[in-house]
């Protein structure tokens, strides 16, 4: 009779942890909740701006055009037959939707301190729509993108779509999931140490200098062989050089960069569900 | 007896005192490593009872200690204790912002919080945008918030300002716009945290009464956290008394009350105050009592009896005006009214050294029913300097036993207000 009762409780609050309590059924339950989250997030950055939305494809177009100008036109670096400009933004883009998930997932706890303070819903919600709010913005900074490329394809460079193309929504969801799951195990840890926060901002800042965003992989190879490496054990270089190679037929395609981008990516992430898990039940009395 | 829906078994709570600083890292890998060779967590041995008051021996302490509790399905469960008695952490607790460092809590209903309603609302979208997010949060489905999302905004008494951004509204329409939401929530257990201490008093008023209908009406089931004595009389069914972490006492809601006011506020009928607690140099309070007119002191008055107020006190230091006064509160906190000596035979003396006492009589048939906190203070009027003032050094309870009622007659209906003096009444016959 009593273990009959047992089943009849619909949750239990405990002290105890599960290694993973990924409760895929109340997620769902709250999905209204992470649709309207990734609204406020759209619609609200920009209120009370002029220029609105456009802000979305003015940052990127900048950076990309100060890059040509530093690191192709100054520097020298060689884009092979590819328009330099289109070479950075295809990059630009690419490492922006990284980077925004990373610095904005990484912030979570902190940032929503008073609201978790007061009620409960799947905290992994927010992150979620985090990285679904900044895929619409890397969307938009696509178009923009395929402006560009119409135009400089007109003109008759010499660029073109691999086949592959297919799956380049693999490689934005490997890329979104990359930063959520990094920026999962920052938020976590900066609730109890706020040292981490410093090294997100310039951490970033030097990740995208081994993340061969601005270099083709092979020049690195080329020139440092010695600290080539780096740049080789960096999944996002992978990604950021097979999106490319998708877009533009540039640079080099490699299954094992590929699949080792799948693993780490894989690894990363549980990962950051678990630490995430772990910090959410109790990082209000840490915060 | 109705079914248990909630129940909590052995719940604790630990904090850790002081900064977190760099001895956190050094106590993580402590734990971490006696977890790893399958040991217990060498911090939870450790940790006082929780008395904000008294000095921590250890850096741990105990904000909540053993707590066990039943709800029935239905049941308005009022939760009382002094600040720092642990109810928040319990909440917290409850609605899972926050897990328990041991125990569980079983439940067979969805929980939704009150505590301190209007976070999460975005200044930036507006009033209708605000009702869906809130909603959602809270745990309602868009199609739950379409259904009610008239009644929300009728409720609220915002209709003008609901297209307009949060950002503009008065901090009072934002929170009756927060509340409406919570209140048309549909949970099975709702936990509430002081929210009617917000909004202006129309509002309190509507709050109160929507409360009274989800748990009386709806037959839900809710957890009240509250200071205010008469909304917990009002509302709650059942009462939980908390102390420095512990379950002092469970049970109906008028017993519990009279033991939160005597073991929490140590207000009897008479007060004594031990020479090494005064610290002011000029005069020290002795004692405060209570009584009728036989200068027996007593706990319960009858509305038709007269309350005397006896203060003793010594006076150290000669050469000053000294005249007692008494604040009169009742149990919601309200200031009934305040009385200063003023015409007694040393009221313009200047004290020797010595032990006084002033007595002053409050009129029978001028206190209204329930529970009166008494004030005291030692004054000199001219100028005006405050030697001691305590808020609530004793109590006394009012009864009305209906007999021989002045102000009643021969009704036996209820009669609300503040006070019930005993006024003149005239009428004639005019033809």
């Amino acid at each position: 009779m009593s273990v009959k009762k047992e089943d009849e409780w619909l949750y239990t609050i405990s002290s105890k942890r599960k290694l993973i309590d990924f409760n895929f059924k109340e997620i769902w339950r709250y999905r209204d909740l992470l649709v309207l989250f990734v609204k406020r997030d759209i619609i609200t950055v920009y209120k009370q701006t002029i220029l609105g939305p456009l802000w979305y494809l003015i940052q990127p177009l900048f950076t990309a055009l100060t890059f040509t100008i530093i690191f192709n036109k100054v520097a020298n670096i060689e884009t092979g037959t590819v328009p330099p400009f289109l070479f950075n933004l295809a990059g630009v883009s690419i490492w922006n939707y990284f980077n925004t998930c990373l610095t904005s997932t990484s912030d979570t706890f902190k940032s929503n301190a008073a609201i978790f303070g007061k009620v409960y819903f799947p905290r992994i919600i927010v992150p979620l729509s985090i990285i679904i709010s900044n895929l619409m913005k890397f969307v938009i900074q696509l178009l923009i993108f395929t402006a560009f490329y119409i135009y400089y394809y007109s003109n008759g460079s010499a660029i073109h779509l691999d086949n592959i193309i297919v799956f380049f929504p693999i490689l934005v969801v490997l890329m979104g999931l990359l930063g959520l799951g990094i920026g999962m195990i920052i938020s976590s840890m900066v609730t109890k140490y706020r040292d981490l926060k410093f090294l997100v901002s310039f951490g970033v800042q030097l990740l995208m200098y081994v993340s061969a965003v601005m270099y083709p992989l092979a020049l690195m190879r080329d020139k440092l062989p010695k600290i080539a490496w780096v740049v080789e054990y960096n999944p996002l270089a992978y990604i950021i050089e097979t999106a490319r190679f998708m877009l533009l037929g540039t640079g080099t395609f490699s299954w094992f960069g590929i699949l080792y981008t799948v693993a780490v990516t894989l690894i990363i992430l549980f990962f950051g569900i678990v630490i995430f898990n772990r910090t959410e039940k109790t990082f209000i009395d840490t915060v | 007896m109705s079914n248990i829906i909630l129940k909590a078994s052995n719940i604790s709570k630990q904090y850790r005192l002081g900064l977190v600083g760099t001895g956190t890292i050094s106590h993580d890998l402590n734990r971490w490593w006696h977890r790893v060779r399958g040991k217990e967590d060498p911090f939870l041995k450790i940790g006082d009872v929780n008395d904000r008051s008294s000095k921590a021996e250890s850096n741990y302490v105990w904000a909540l200690k053993n707590i066990n509790f039943e709800v029935h399905q239905g049941e308005v469960l009022g939760i009382i204790g002094k600040n720092g008695a642990g109810k928040s952490t319990l909440l917290k607790i409850l609605s899972r912002v926050t897990s328990p460092t041991t125990g569980d809590i079983k439940t067979k209903g969805r929980i939704a919080s009150l505590l301190e309603v209007g976070t999460g609302f975005h200044p930036e979208l507006t009033g209708r945008e605000n009702i869906y997010l809130n909603g959602a949060i809270l745990g309602m489905t868009k199609t739950e918030i379409q259904t009610k999302e008239e009644e929300i905004i009728d409720f609220s008494g915002c209709t003008r300002y609901v297209d307009t951004p949060v950002k503009r509204y008065s901090s009072g329409m934002r929170v009756r716009l927060a509340f409406a939401v919570a209140a048309f929530l549909e949970p099975d257990i709702l936990v509430i945290d002081e929210v009617l201490a917000v909004g202006d008093a129309e509002f309190q008023k509507k709050a109160i009464g929507k409360m009274q209908d989800i748990s009386k009406g709806e037959g839900k089931t809710v957890l009240f956290v509250s200071h205010n004595m008469d909304s917990i009389l009002r509302l709650c069914s059942r009462v939980i008394l908390l102390k420095n972490g512990l379950i002092v006492e469970d049970g109906p809601v008028a017993k519990i009350i009279e033991t939160y006011l005597q073991s929490e506020f140590g207000t009897n009928s008479k007060k004594t105050w031990a020479s090494s607690e005064n610290k002011n140099q000029l005069v020290n309070i002795l004692e405060v009592k209570a009584h009728d007119e036989h200068y027996s002191v007593k706990d319960n008055f009858k509305l038709t009896e007269s309350v005397g107020l006896t203060l003793t006190y010594r006076v150290l230091k000669p050469g000053k005006k000294i005249h007692s006064a008494f604040n009169f509160y009742n149990l919601s906190g309200v200031n009934i009214f305040d009385s200063h000596e003023n015409n007694t035979k040393h009221y313009h003396l200047k004290k020797r050294k010595g032990v006084y006492e002033t007595t002053v009589w409050v009129n029978k048939n001028l206190f209204s029913e329930g529970v009166i906190m008494v004030g005291v203070a030692l004054v000199t009027h001219d100028p005006f300097v405050v030697h001691f003032h305590e808020k609530e050094s004793i109590a006394f309870n009012l009864i009305d036993d209906m007999v021989d009622s002045p102000t009643r007659g021969d009704y036996v209906g209820s009669l609300p207000g503040i006070i019930r003096p005993l006024l003149k009444w005239e009428s004639k016959i005019k033809s």
